[in-house]
């Protein structure tokens, strides 16, 4: 188990490495002459000034050399400087990540929860008209762009029904403390975490509902039933829960994907995380600040991964982890 | 094939996404003919509500272009791209898992390693990087969109040569002493075929949803006209005008929609051993 572990993080490692000179080799290939860029930030041109700021982050110095640097600056967590918001990168992203963590883990939570529900009745009640419905349903929240959903929620509940704040995190200059704070922050997260969640909780129904008709068809569900026990004691404590490892698994998988989400949910609900600060680096072109948030964004994909992975092993002890 | 076609046939969501696809691609392929004036043009007074005016079905938009020739225009963008980011994955992700699955030892190891990292790294978040670091042009959205897609044909491909290569007539072939390219490209690929095109048609929708994405956030070819940018510009007069948001995110879904339902179709039809206890 131990070198299991080990051998994981190790692995993890030179992933994280890879990614960080992947990221190096992006950042040389934007557009510009970083120093010249900077310059022109600063808003003086001349070359003096230009060959100073050169020599200053060691633009100067052969490429390798630059990477090294580079790399020595990502491990002491520098991600460099964005010149437009005036702020290191890792500020930045430090000061945005806790409201990215609040919106995916509450629409992964949701999505889960909601998706193994409605799977399960799909699979539960499977040629009914309530199979049709969720199926359908769960068919075109799948093919339905995230943005698309996001507007069209605004639409509904903001624009047309009023019931919920369309942009934000909290209402700007209420001032509220405590539980009123708590309630604010929660009416801003509905319908992003909602927006984010309807394509997951698709994926997770059917997936689900697909699961649970294969294991349906077990030799052991036939010894349960033969036992006498109740259909609904059946599905619950036998099916469900020999159908649920391809689910988590698959929801274990989909942590990239969530980035992506938040990226578009974000955006649209003017939500003040890291996926907004990704589309604001885009809008100003702030090469040094989008990278920046792609690598962290792709370090907490990858610690999630290990974490699952190490979960996995510790709760079923069937899974082979060789090489 | 024939009987693949047959039960695909009788699949009906696999029909109503063939009836959709092949309506989209028509209006892709003709729908300009009908709508000449360019997409881009300011033709009526701004923010005109649908169903108003006869010439103007769909209304227009904060600019006074017409909405309706905007998603005929794009149904190209949307439906080119899609189909040529796929082949491009599939151009790269075939060779790479043939090879891999082929060769195995170390060819293998260092092959899936690659993938896997491709696959570990946010692949919506990398495609915003690189479409920005490229510039935003067609070409460049669709190298983007198959540099993040590649992983998955990979992976398919070196499984199935990987249990293809083992079999007898493979091994007649080795024997016969054809070079290993021939052997893989004329007896292992072609019986590999089946799962790659269901996934290949799943790869179409999700390159269209891509594009729609990058598209919204203003990665999109600045002179092609595209559902995603559509939307994204729309997005800020959504409270007076919702029809410039409503109707390029419908057409979507339904193209979206259409392609996976072929995909399932497909799957079913060229996999019957997996259909049966339903997806």
């Amino acid at each position: 188990m131990i070198s299991f572990i080990a051998q994981r993080i190790a692995k993890a490692i030179i992933v994280l490495l890879a990614l960080v000179v992947l990221n190096f080799f992006l950042i040389r290939m934007a557009p510009g002459d970083p120093a010249v860029v900077m310059a022109g930030e600063a808003g003086a041109g001349d070359q003096l000034f230009i060959a100073q700021l050169r020599e200053k982050f060691g633009l100067d110095q052969p490429l390798p050399v630059q990477l090294f640097l580079y790399v020595k600056g990502i491990l002491s967590l520098d991600l460099g400087f964005s010149f437009r918001q005036q702020m290191p990168v890792s500020k930045l992203i430090l000061d945005r990540l806790p409201a990215t963590l609040l919106l995916t883990g509450t629409a992964f939570a949701i999505s889960l929860a909601f998706g193994i529900l409605f799977g399960a009745l799909a699979a539960r009640f499977a040629g009914t008209w309530a199979d049709t419905a969720i199926t359908i349903a769960a068919l075109i929240f799948y093919a339905t762009p995230l943005f698309w959903v996001a507007l069209m929620a605004i639409l509904l509940f903001s624009v047309t029904m009023d019931w919920l704040p369309s942009f934000g995190y909290e209402t700007v200059g209420a001032g509220y403390t405590g539980l009123p704070h708590v309630l604010d922050v929660a009416a801003h997260l509905i319908l992003p975490a909602t927006t984010i969640g309807l394509f997951f909780m698709a994926t997770y129904a059917r997936m689900t509902r697909a699961s649970m008709l294969e294991v349906n068809r077990l030799d052991f569900v036939k010894t349960a039933r033969a036992k006498g026990l109740s259909d609904t004691v059946i599905q619950r404590r036998h099916v469900l829960r020999n159908a649920l490892l391809p689910v988590v698994t698959l929801a274990g998988l989909q942590a990239g994907t969530l980035v992506g989400g938040a990226v578009l949910t974000e955006t649209v609900f003017a939500w003040p995380g890291i996926g907004r600060l990704m589309y604001e680096a885009l809008l100003q072109r702030d090469y040094n600040l989008l990278l920046g948030v792609f690598v962290v964004c792709s370090a907490m994909v990858l610690a999630f991964n290990l974490i699952t992975d190490l979960v996995y092993r510790s709760v079923d002890p069937r899974i082979e982890f060789a090489s | 094939m024939k009987q693949a076609s047959r039960v695909l046939l009788r699949n009906p969501g696999g029909m109503i996404g063939i009836a959709i696809l092949v309506i989209a691609v028509a209006v892709a392929l003709f729908g300009p003919l009908l709508f000449p004036t360019s997409p881009w043009r300011m033709v009526q007074r701004p923010f005109l509500p649908p169903f108003t005016l006869s010439g103007f079905p769909l209304g227009t938009d904060a600019l006074g272009r017409d909405v309706m020739a905007g998603i005929i225009y794009g149904a190209r963008v949307s439906l080119l791209v899609g189909l040529i980011s796929t082949l491009a994955s599939l151009a790269v992700g075939i060779p790479l898992g043939a090879t891999a699955g082929y060769f195995g030892g170390k060819v293998d190891d260092a092959l899936m390693r690659f993938t896997e990292f491709f696959q570990t790294v946010p692949s919506f978040a990398l495609a915003i990087v690189l479409v920005a670091i490229m510039q935003p042009s067609i070409v460049s959205i669709v190298a983007a969109i198959a540099i993040v897609s590649w992983p998955p044909v990979a992976r398919l491909v070196r499984g199935e040569v990987l249990s293809l290569r083992t079999r007898e007539y493979v091994q007649a072939a080795v024997v016969t002493g054809q070079t290993n390219w021939w052997i893989i490209w004329r007896e292992i690929l072609p019986n590999a075929l089946s799962p790659v095109i269901v996934l290949a048609s799943l790869m179409v929708a999700t390159a269209i949803l891509l594009e729609s994405s990058l598209s919204f956030l203003g990665l999109g070819d600045p002179n092609l006209m595209s559902w995603g940018y559509m939307v994204g510009a729309g997005r800020t007069v959504i409270r007076q005008a919702w029809w410039i948001t409503v109707f390029p995110g419908i057409a979507i879904l339904v193209s979206v929609l259409a392609l996976n339902l072929i995909g399932e179709g497909l799957n079913d039809a060229l996999n019957p051993r997996l259909a049966k206890g339903g997806r």
